[in-house]
């Protein structure tokens, strides 16, 4: 009740403040007055009493703030205190207008990088219960995750207790007709409850029913929302209609939400339920599924990989041709979507952060030097009376309203950046967010940027305030700065640039091993010329060359039609590209050598005569095919030099024989030469034992040509796609791509790119923020040391001594910095020497050029006021003061 | 003119010094007390203190002032500026109702802490 009263009173004073300190300045003008009189009844001259009343009052200005204090609110002096600072800032517009630029790019690019970190590894899956979800594969030595096979998906759904349930999902894809063309359409079989298990349900339509995936049942077909708006203009009545699917007839039952994305089918537009058993589903050898499931209540990860483990493990009783080695691997979701992705984005995060902290230390210390150029007005004000406290409390206000400001210039930045990023985000990245566009401000987003103000506005107001709790205010009366104060200051802004200058050497190290790490990626030794090589995939609708006969013509006609073409020197047919992945492998036994139903792994390559020649592969020893190793004749193998290592220890493979587990008559063939490694996983993959054999054996409908060019292979491509479909329309053709496009598209190679660009703007951020710090401190330590400098010239010391005095001192503080820095980058290179390829952590090249780059870049900075300070003219310098 | 004979120091000693001259809380009851007889302005308020209390007691204007706000906030005296008999404009203090309470409340207690005090140091001289 009572503060009530007293808090409406005090709102009423509030909009009387005019009368009210009009009030108290006549009543105690009066007060003075009588005391003067007092004064002047005991005897004192009318002067002299006036004097004395007042020294007996004090400081009016103070006595009137203290009354006014007790009707104020407690926000008014912020008030004042703001409006303050604002004038601060109004009166050097520079450095306000610098610490704000370099405040919001720190803010600005840290937030950036943290909304993707935010939209990729802290944000859920857009799932229902995403943390429920688990991935669900098999797991053998070599792969430790690795495609599942129908059989043992079956008997695993039926066999485990932990999953509330458990599907699949694989790729395919289809020629969907499209005018007179047939256009190849990535698209997805996944099993009856796929979409019930992520809890996702079609916007039109209906979802598939039990049983549906079951072989035999009619063929049907959901549209991801894309494609439906693109080749279907979002019609609503294309539920029911009929979609004639590679030759086959498709009913479209529903279509899935826009938000909708599936990371591992990310590119998929149709989604069809498994259906009939192809032919590698008929194996229980042969992986080609992956699974998806939902755990139990209760149940933990580690228990459901535990139960489908000793599952694998019985299958492998059951069947040891086929399940003997394979176990079970199950990891969360969020793992198989995000996992490749974490260090990189951490690794970022921190680089962002770094820069944020660079920024932060150069604005404090260009705070310093104008609160040291202010101390004059600091022991003014407190010999007026502000308190300690009040002072301390003004410079935190000028603090936060920096970082406040800082902070909404760095939110606009960010969003700018953030747009920026989404451009040049690679797609491996892309497709671990749920949705781009969404990607920018919210409240993740917004929290950290404040965070990050708060943090920026602690240090800001913390390095003036220490200063002024660590000197004595009253020699900043009697100015002159020569004595200890500004040693005091000239200690902590060098222990700042320092640290500016260690973590721009950090920086610089990242962003020079990754770049190196980038050279080396792209520059791998392939074993084959990379350069004028252009490659398109062909599907073969087995509808219309259903007989080997009319593959084999199929082969031809391309070769023939292809090698035709102008600027073309050769071409062949292949199942696979190289550098393209370390699958489609096959299990080998070698006659005469010990074998236990061990997997032998080897990569297995169909490939036509022409095949190496055109890859400009190296045969070491042995022949290459010729049209003659067709299906009329036995099957022969070229080995790569990997394999023979591995298979054939100290002897010469040509001429031995090759079978598979069962060493079956049929899979028996003989080594007719051995080529060195061409790369066929990716570029930063081992190489691994590859075979290769005769296309004419396997008749593959899905291939890929590659064509040897003697001109520029990018405009070949579209002549390319022209032949091709001019062979047959019903042909899909798709994927045209230059060799060289294909090697820097490589998911590391993009991911490299990525951050070698972003760390790289960073580093360079932070060499010029670093450097213009250690400008500074030099040019302000020079500006202090005018007279000392004189005394030392009048006292004979030569220009250049003085030159090198100066020089000495910023060569101290680079050297502190870049010791530090090279320290502290080796350590934090070894933290992410799991992004880097082919480089150490310790890389000598990378961290002594960054060294010398810094190096460099201090010795300029310093060398202007070197010369400054060897040009002081000392008559001059010492009549200054 | 020079201040930097000032040490900083010193001022906020002295400021600090003129505060509490009195126990916390009884300037505002001797305040109250003294408006018992007639308004006054603040400088009457501080003359009757020293002239009543021989001296002894100053109040300064540095905590006269505040204090006179406080009461004001709490609605325990009004102020209107009236002339005084030399015809000068001056404010004066009047006692309210609700000031006349809670001065009652202040004597009771301040008495009570008194005679405690009393009792303590009777007790403290015989165990000497």
């Amino acid at each position: 009740m009572n503060a009530l009263v007293r808090w409406l009173r005090k709102t009423a004073l509030l909009f009387r403040r005019r009368d009210f300190d009009q009030d108290l300045q006549e009543e105690m003008a009066f007060h003075r007055e009588q005391t003067a009189k007092e004064f002047e009844a005991a005897g004192t001259t009318p002067e002299a009493a006036r004097y004395a009343a007042m020294r007996q009052f004090g400081n009016a200005t103070l006595l009137q703030e203290r009354s006014r204090e007790v009707v104020q609110f407690r926000v008014e002096t912020v008030v004042q205190d703001l409006r303050f600072a604002l004038r601060q800032l109004r009166r050097s517009p520079g450095l306000a207008l610098t610490a704000i630029l370099v405040l919001a790019l720190g803010i600005g690019a840290s937030t950036a990088i943290f909304a993707f970190v935010d939209a990729v590894l802290i944000r859920p899956l857009p799932y229902a219960g995403p943390n429920r979800l688990v991935d669900v594969d098999e797991s053998e030595a070599v792969f430790p995750r690795s495609n599942l096979s129908r059989a043992d998906y079956e008997d695993w759904k039926r066999l485990n207790t932990t999953l509330k349930s458990l599907e699949v999902y694989g790729g395919t894809g289809f020629l969907l007709r499209a005018g007179s063309l047939s256009e190849p359409v990535p698209a997805a079989r996944v099993s009856d409850g796929f979409f019930r298990t992520l809890g996702v349900t079609p916007i039109l339509g209906r979802d598939f029913r039990p049983g549906e995936d079951k072989p035999g049942q009619p063929k049907i077909a959901m549209l991801s929302y894309g494609t439906w708006m693109t080749r279907f203009g979002g019609r609503r009545e294309v539920i029911g209609e009929t979609i004639s699917l590679s030759g086959e007839a498709y009913t479209i039952v529903a279509v899935l939400p826009r938000g909708f994305s599936f990371a591992p089918r990310a590119s998929a537009e149709l989604w069809v339920p498994l259906l009939d058993k192809n032919g590698c589903e008929t194996r229980r050898s042969c992986h080609n599924l992956d699974g998806v499931g939902r755990l139990r209540d209760g149940v933990t990860v580690r228990t459901a990989s535990a139960d489908l483990k000793a599952i694998a493990a019985q299958l492998a009783l059951a069947y040891p041709g086929s399940n003997q080695g394979q176990s079970a691997s199950v990891v969360p979701l969020t793992e198989l979507f995000v996992g490749k992705l974490r260090p990189t984005l951490l690794m970022l995060l921190a680089g962002a952060g770094l820069l944020l902290l660079i920024a932060g230390v150069n604005v404090a210390s260009l705070l310093l030097v104008r609160a040291e150029s202010r101390r004059r007005e600091t022991a003014v004000r407190s010999a007026l009376g502000a308190t300690p406290a009040r002072l301390v409390r003004l410079f935190t206000t000028e603090g936060l309203l920096l970082a406040g400001l800082g902070c909404a210039a760095g939110m606009l930045s960010a969003v700018f950046m953030i747009s920026l990023l989404t451009r040049i985000v690679p797609k491996p990245m892309a497709q671990g967010m749920p949705i781009l566009d969404a990607l920018g401000l919210n409240l993740h987003t917004v929290l950290f940027a404040a965070a990050a103000a708060l943090l920026a506005a602690v240090l800001l107001s913390a390095t003036p305030a220490l200063r002024l709790a660590f000197r004595d205010v009253h020699p900043g009366l009697s100015d002159g700065g020569r004595g200890t104060a500004s040693r005091f200051w000239r200690r902590l802004g060098a222990n700042l640039v320092v640290v500016e200058l260690t973590v721009a050497v950090v920086l610089l190290a990242g962003a020079g091993l990754l770049a190196k790490s980038f050279y080396l990626l792209l520059h791998v030794e392939t074993g084959f010329d990379t350069t004028h090589l252009a490659t398109v995939y062909v599907m073969a609708p087995d509808n219309v060359y259903s007989k080997p006969e009319q593959k084999i013509a199929l082969y031809h006609q391309i070769l023939e039609k292809v090698s035709a073409m102008p600027g073309v020197q050769s071409a062949a047919v292949t199942s696979d590209l190289p550098l393209n992945c370390n699958c489609d492998t096959d299990w080998i036994r070698i006659p005469g050598k010990p074998f236990h139903g061990e997997h032998n792994e080897v990569l297995q390559r169909d490939v036509s005569p022409q095949y190496m020649a055109v890859l400009k592969a190296k045969l070491l020893r042995g022949r290459m095919f010729t049209e003659a190793d067709d299906a009329n004749h036995p099957q022969v193998t070229i080995l790569n030099e990997s394999m023979e290592k591995k298979y054939f220890p100290g002897e010469d493979a040509l001429g031995k024989m090759i079978g598979d587990g069962d060493l079956s008559p049929k899979s028996m063939r003989q080594v007719i030469g051995i080529i060195e490694d061409v790369r066929e996983g990716a570029p930063e993959d081992q190489p691994w034992p590859a075979e290769y054999f005769s296309i004419y054996h396997s008749l593959d409908p899905y291939f890929a040509v590659a064509v040897r060019t003697g001109q520029d292979e990018n405009a070949m491509l579209p002549g390319l796609v022209k032949t091709l479909r001019g062979i047959n329309p019903n042909l899909g053709v798709y994927g045209e791509s230059s060799m060289i496009a294909q090697l820097s598209s490589s998911q590391s190679a993009l991911l490299h790119r990525f951050s070698t660009w972003l760390v790289g703007g960073f580093a360079g951020l932070a060499l010029v923020l670093g450097v213009v710090g250690l400008y500074g401190v030099v040019a302000y330590s020079v500006s202090q040391r005018t007279r000392e400098i004189g005394v030392r010239m009048a006292l004979g010391a030569q220009r250049s001594s003085i030159h090198g005095l100066i020089l000495k001192e910023a060569g101290w503080l680079t050297a502190a910095g870049i010791i530090a820095g090279l320290a502290c980058s080796v350590a934090a290179a070894h933290l992410m020497r799991t992004l880097l390829y082919g480089v150490h952590a310790w890389d000598f090249t990378t961290l002594a050029a960054v060294a010398t780059v810094l190096g460099a870049a201090a010795l300029l900075a310093s060398l202007i006021p070197a010369r400054r300070a060897s040009s002081i003219n000392p008559v001059e310098a010492l009549s200054a003061e | 003119m020079t201040v930097d004979i000032l040490s900083i120091e010193r001022l906020w000693l002295s400021a600090m010094a003129a505060k509490p001259e009195l126990m916390p809380g009884t300037l505002d009851m001797l305040i109250l007390k003294t408006l018992t007889r007639a308004p006054l302005h603040g400088y009457g308020i501080a003359q009757s203190i020293k002239r009543v209390s021989d001296s002894v007691l100053t109040v300064e204007e540095g905590s006269l002032y505040p204090a006179l706000q406080r009461l004001l906030l709490q609605g325990w005296v009004k102020a209107e500026w009236k002339k005084t008999e030399t015809n000068r404009r001056a404010r004066y203090y009047t006692l309210t109702a609700a000031g006349r309470k809670q001065l009652g409340i202040e004597v009771s207690d301040f008495q009570k802490m008194i005679a405690a005090i009393g009792r303590v140091l009777e007790d403290a001289q015989e165990a000497a």
